[in-house]
């Protein structure tokens, strides 16, 4: 395959040359920068002289030696664990029942899944206030009034940890589901039909049709799609930074992202946060092999 | 059998419809408060359509103190990103996509792979780096932040757009005496033109949504981008206006969700081309 590929001496070096020296500056410095931020003493007295203190491994101790970090690595895998679960169960049926319907209502669905899909982050968190606020948000009122499931009047939603979280989860996995039900759905569409009725003559039940075929044929792409999930719902920093409040982050509802962000910048202890940025690092690119060879395949034959 | 199977259609039907409206119920929300007036908005019983629609909310959130200027910041920060990453990208995408070379899988690798890092885990090292350089606080700081992931992300799509035209087209020019540059102008740019556009709409998305880093790096109200600005808005004493934080929030979302109406099925599956077939 590479062999159709042509040589072309030095051309194919000279065009990617812009992209590496630009990446090399902007981000292979910076990692640089990272693992020796994580091997100094770095506060804000070091920011201003631009200098930092050599201190070994002493900044990995304190962080490996801190129960917070741990409490945050269980709270952020529980985190991802739940979102992603959510995304990908609600995403699949969706991308289903996007097969069975009849054309006006997938139109309909996929208009409203690309306007879903297309909301800022930052718009979306804002909506979500103001619908879960607990004066006189829309949640409140729907729940008390329109569904009677219970007394719903003037609850706080942000006040546990853990409502907190069901709350950033609900966001999120709204956010997430329109990428995994078009894609998939799109991927149902490229199973071959001459697959389907073959199992069909030979009298395969639709469950088995479904399991046999269908899901052989589409794996690689719920794979695919879990790895990327996991990946960004491991690293999410904007939806609970902003929903639960920059003012309301705590030891006791931090995430990985917003844990190092406020020992970071909250605490001006860099060398810190840097520590706990590798760590999150080298966890997230573990997690990121199976997608990174995936595509690297895609890459090779395509 | 044909009844059963109608009936069994309704059904699905039906539930798309729920889903649809649980779905876009937000975004609805979010426009029906932006056009009510504060009494339908304060109230505990809420009215679902706006009665006497009002565009009162649109006028105090544009004049609203630097939603101007930070919606120029924004345009700059993005028109700048999108330009620089567009050209260098393409050239590096043409290389992935026609050489073969040493080195190749390794720059693939990091080209998928620094999409994958988290912007969180970056956010330090990239402001002391950009402190010492006197580049926080600076439009330009961001974007050379920005095309962290921007380049990747375009030399990744792009790479996929060049490799869609027939090398046939390409090698028919040559033959017809065209120098390799003539046939990358004459053939490969138009056909690759299409691609372009949407990997720019893409990329144009990503930063003018971006949040984190703009956040950490620019401090002035002068100086932020346009999500900072809305992500501010929360006002600081007892009464939150919202009506003027939707009707901000509908403004900041139009660009975006037109654009991405535009280009989403060109570009939605680059992130799994080939999954299936590979």
């Amino acid at each position: 395959m590479t062999g159709r590929r042509i040589a072309g001496g030095s051309v194919p070096y000279l065009l990617v040359l812009p992209v590496v020296l630009v990446l090399a500056a902007i981000l292979g410095y910076p990692i640089y920068y990272l693992v020796k931020l994580s091997l100094q003493k770095y506060g804000l007295l070091e920011l201003v002289q631009h200098h930092g203190e050599y201190i070994g491994l002493d900044n990995f101790r304190t962080v490996l030696h801190d129960p917070v970090f741990w409490h945050v690595l269980l709270r952020t895998v529980v985190f991802t664990a739940v979102n992603v679960g959510l995304t990908m169960v609600l995403g699949t049926l969706g991308a289903l029942l996007l097969v069975r319907v009849s054309t006006w209502v997938r139109l309909l669905l996929t208009t409203g899944l690309v306007l879903v899909w297309a909301m800022p982050p930052v718009v979306a968190v804002q909506v979500w206030s103001w619908m879960t606020n607990s004066e006189n948000g829309v949640l409140n009122y729907i729940l008390t009034d329109v569904l009677h499931v219970g007394n719903y009047f003037q609850h706080n939603w942000y006040e546990t940890t853990f409502s907190q979280y069901s709350m950033v989860t609900s966001l999120v996995v709204w956010g997430a589901i329109p990428f995994v039900t078009i894609t998939v759905y799109a991927a149902l569409s490229q199973v071959p039909h001459e697959l389907v009725e073959a199992a069909q003559i030979d009298g395969a039940r639709a469950w088995r049709i479904f399991k046999d075929v269908t899901l052989t044929v589409l794996m690689p792409v719920p794979m695919l799609l879990t790895s990327l999930s996991i990946i960004w719902d491991f690293g999410v920093f904007t939806q609970p930074y902003l929903l639960i409040g920059p003012g309301q982050q705590t030891t006791s509802n931090y995430l990985m992202s917003t844990y190092l962000y406020f020992e970071g910048f909250g605490k001006s202890d860099f060398g810190i946060g840097a520590a706990i940025s590798i760590l999150m690092l080298a966890i997230v690119a573990a997690l990121s092999v199976v997608y990174v060879r995936r595509m690297l395949r895609v890459g090779e034959e395509a | 059998m044909s009844g059963r199977r109608a009936r069994g259609r309704l059904g699905w039907n039906a539930l798309g419809i729920v889903i649809f409206v649980v779905l876009v119920f937000p975004v609805f929300w979010m426009l029906s408060t932006s056009l009510k007036d504060n009494d339908q908005i304060s109230s505990f019983t809420p009215t679902w359509f706006p009665r006497h629609p009002t565009l009162q909310h649109f006028e105090d959130a544009i004049h609203r103190q630097y939603f101007w200027t930070d919606v120029g910041n924004s345009a700059i920060v993005v028109l700048a990103t999108v330009a620089i990453a567009l050209v260098l990208s393409f050239l590096a995408a043409i290389a992935l996509a026609k050489y073969g070379f040493s080195g190749r899988k390794l720059f693939i690798v990091l080209v998928i792979g620094i999409q994958m890092l988290p912007q969180a885990g970056l956010i330090i090292p990239l402001y002391i780096v950009l402190a010492g350089r006197h580049q926080v606080n600076t439009l330009t700081g961001v974007i050379l932040v920005y095309l962290t992931f921007a380049l990747p992300f375009c030399v990744w799509t792009l790479r996929g757009f060049v490799l869609g035209i027939p090398k046939e087209l390409e090698e028919a020019a040559m033959v017809d005496g065209s120098t390799r540059l003539g046939a990358f102008v004459r053939i490969l740019l138009p056909l690759v033109a299409p691609g372009l556009v949407a990997t720019a709409v893409f990329a144009f998305i990503t930063s003018w949504n971006e949040f984190i880093f703009a956040n950490t790096l620019l401090h002035s109200g002068n100086k932020q981008t346009i999500t900072v600005w809305l992500s501010f808005l929360y006002g600081g004493n007892r009464f939150v206006d919202w009506g003027q934080i939707m009707a901000a929030s509908t403004l900041i979302a139009i660009p975006v969700v037109i654009f991405f109406l535009l280009v989403q099925r060109r570009i939605s599956f680059g992130l799994t081309t080939g999954a299936v077939k590979g």
